[in-house]
C-alpha cells in the first residue's frame, strides 16, 4: 500500500522525488497545492474506500509523503478498511 | 456600546477581564464566566433593537437544532446527498433571506453577526457529513457561535479547534503566557485601528475626493492600507481579547502587503474566511469535478474552481455590484496566477529566488490588491458611474 501512495504522489507531484526522499516537505518545495491535495484525498476514497476531509488536516500533518502515508494508514483502521 | 469600538467597551471589558483573569490564574475553567460576559455584551450592543435579539435567539437555536438532528440523520442514513444539500440549504437559508431582502432596503432576520455564525455552523454540518464531528454539546456550540471576541468580525474557528480549548484548562504560566501575549495584541490592534486606520482614512477623505486621476491613486492605496489598519486591528483585538478567556482563536492576517503572487495573498489577509473558502468550498467542488471527470484538464478544472469560488466570496460580501466585481476580479487572477505558474513552471521555479524576480513579483502584486481594494471601496464602480 506505501509503493502505492508513493506512486499515486510521484503522479499527482510529476515528481519521482517524492519516492527517492519520503520526508522532503511537499508544500516547501512547491510540489504539492490544494489542487493537488483533493486529487489525492479523492484518488484515498476511490483506492481504498476511505474518506479523509479536505478540512480535516493542517499542513504539517500532511507535508511529507511519509506523514501523508501514515494518516491515510490510520484513516483506515478508523474505518475498519 | 460597540464592540471594541468605544471607550466604554474598553473599560467594562477591561472590568470584566479580571475575573476571568483570576480564573485562569486559579487554574478554573473560565467557559461559564466567558458565556456570560458574552451574553452581557450582545445584549448590551443590540438593546436598542430588542427584535434582533429575538432574531439571534432563533437563529441560534434554529442552528443548534440542524447541527444536532444532522448527527442523527448520518447515523441512520450515512452520506446521504439530497439530505446533506437540504441541511446545508437550512442553514444558509436565514442569511440568503437577511441579504436578499436586504436588496429592498427593509433586511428581514438581521442581527449582529449573522454572516460569520452561518460559517461556522455551515462548517459543522460539513464536517459532520465527512464524519469527523461526532458529537455537539449544546453550551459549547452556543459559546461557539456567540463567543463576543469574534462574534462581529471573525476570525472565523473551527469548531473542533475551539473544543480543544473549551475542554482545557490551560497550566498557570501557560495561560499567563496567553495573557500577555494577549495584552500585546489588544494594544497593537489599538493602534492599528484607531491610530494608523484613522489617520490614513483623514489622508483618504482629504486628498483622495478630489476627482482627478491623482487623487483616485491617492484614493486607492490610502483605502488599501485604510481597510488593513482597521480590518488587521480590529482583528488583533478580537484574538487578544479571546487569548485572556482561554480561547485561541486563529491568526487572521499575515504581512499581506508583502505577499509575492495572489495566492501568497489570500494566504495571509482574511486567512480565516479565505482558508474557510478554500476548505469547504473550493476542495469540495474540485474534488466533484474530479470524481465526475467534468474537465479534460487539471488546469481548466482548477480555473473555474478558483473563479466560482472567489465569486462566492465576493457575494458573500453582499450583493452590491462591487463586491460581486471584486470576487470575480480576485477568482481571475488566481486563475491567471494558477496558469502562469503550471505553464512557465520552469521559468517560474529557476528565477523565483532571485532578487529581481521577488521585486517584479512583489510590484505586480502589490498593485493588483490595491486595485481590489478600489473595486471593494464601491469608489471604481461610482467613478464608472455604475454604482451610488
Amino acid at each position: 500500500m506505501e509503493e502505492k501512495i508513493l506512486d499515486m504522489l510521484a503522479d499527482i507531484c510529476g515528481d519521482e522525488i517524492v519516492k527517492e526522499n519520503p520526508d522532503i516537505d511537499l508544500m516547501e518545495e512547491d510540489l504539492m497545492d490544494s489542487l493537488d491535495w483533493t486529487e489525492l484525498l479523492v484518488w484515498v476514497e476511490e483506492e481504498f474506500g476511505a474518506i479523509m476531509s479536505p478540512s480535516e488536516y493542517t499542513r504539517e500533518e500532511m507535508n511529507t509523503p511519509n506523514k501523508v502515508i501514515a494518516q491515510v494508514k490510520k484513516r483506515l483502521e478508523e474505518q475498519n478498511l | 456600546m460597540q464592540l471594541f469600538g468605544d471607550t466604554y467597551f474598553f473599560i467594562v471589558a477591561g472590568l470584566l477581564a479580571v475575573p476571568a483573569v483570576v480564573f485562569g490564574v486559579k487554574e478554573k475553567p473560565i467557559n461559564i464566566y466567558g458565556f456570560c460576559v458574552t451574553i452581557f455584551f450582545i445584549v448590551i450592543t443590540m438593546k436598542s433593537r430588542p427584535s434582533a435579539i429575538v432574531w439571534m435567539v432563533v437563529y441560534v437555536a434554529l442552528q443548534y437544532l440542524l447541527v444536532k438532528t444532522y448527527l442523527a440523520v448520518c447515523a441512520k442514513y450515512g452520506r446521504n446527498r439530497g439530505l446533506y444539500w437540504l441541511y446545508i440549504f437550512l442553514s444558509v437559508a436565514p442569511l440568503a433571506v437577511f441579504k436578499i431582502t436586504g436588496l429592498t432596503g427593509h433586511s428581514l432576520f438581521g442581527f449582529m453577526g449573522i454572516s460569520y455564525m452561518t460559517f461556522k455552523s455551515v462548517q459543522m454540518i460539513i464536517e459532520e457529513y465527512d464524519m469527523i464531528i461526532k458529537e455537539v454539546d449544546p453550551f459549547e456550540f452556543v459559546y461557539f457561535l456567540l463567543f463576543f471576541p469574534c462574534v462581529l468580525s471573525g476570525p472565523i474557528d473551527r469548531s473542533r479547534r475551539f473544543h480543544e480549548d473549551f475542554t482545557t484548562v490551560h497550566p498557570r504560566q501557560e495561560y499567563l503566557d496567553m495573557v500577555g501575549t494577549g495584552l500585546f495584541k489588544i494594544v497593537l490592534g489599538a493602534a492599528y485601528k484607531f491610530a494608523a486606520g484613522s489617520l490614513i482614512y483623514q489622508l483618504m477623505i482629504w486628498y483622495g475626493l478630489k476627482g482627478t486621476f491623482t487623487s483616485h491613486l491617492i484614493y486607492m492605496y490610502c483605502y488599501g492600507f485604510y481597510l488593513f489598519f482597521d480590518f488587521a486591528g480590529y482583528t488583533l483585538m478580537a484574538v487578544g481579547m479571546s487569548y485572556i478567556y482561554g480561547i485561541r482563536s486563529p491568526e487572521n492576517f499575515n504581512k499581506p502587503f508583502l505577499a509575492l503572487d495572489m495566492k501568497d495573498f489570500w494566504d495571509r489577509w482574511h486567512i480565516s474566511l479565505s482558508h474557510w473558502f478554500r476548505d469547504f468550498i473550493f476542495s469540495r467542488l474540485m474534488m466533484r469535478s474530479i470524481k465526475g471527470k467534468w474537465f479534460k484538464s487539471k488546469l481548466t478544472g482548477a480555473s473555474f474552481g478558483l473563479i466560482v469560488n472567489m465569486t462566492v466570496m465576493g457575494v458573500w460580501h453582499g450583493f452590491d455590484i462591487y463586491y460581486i466585481m471584486y470576487g470575480v476580479y480576485h477568482g481571475v487572477l488566481l486563475a491567471l496566477t494558477e496558469i502562469y505558474q503550471k505553464k512557465c513552471r520552469k521559468f517560474h521555479r529557476a528565477h523565483k529566488d532571485e532578487k529581481w524576480y521577488i521585486a517584479v513579483s512583489w510590484f505586480i502584486t502589490f498593485n493588483l490588491v490595491m486595485f481590489g481594494f478600489f473595486i471593494f471601496s464601491g469608489r471604481f464602480t461610482k467613478i464608472l458611474g455604475i454604482s451610488w
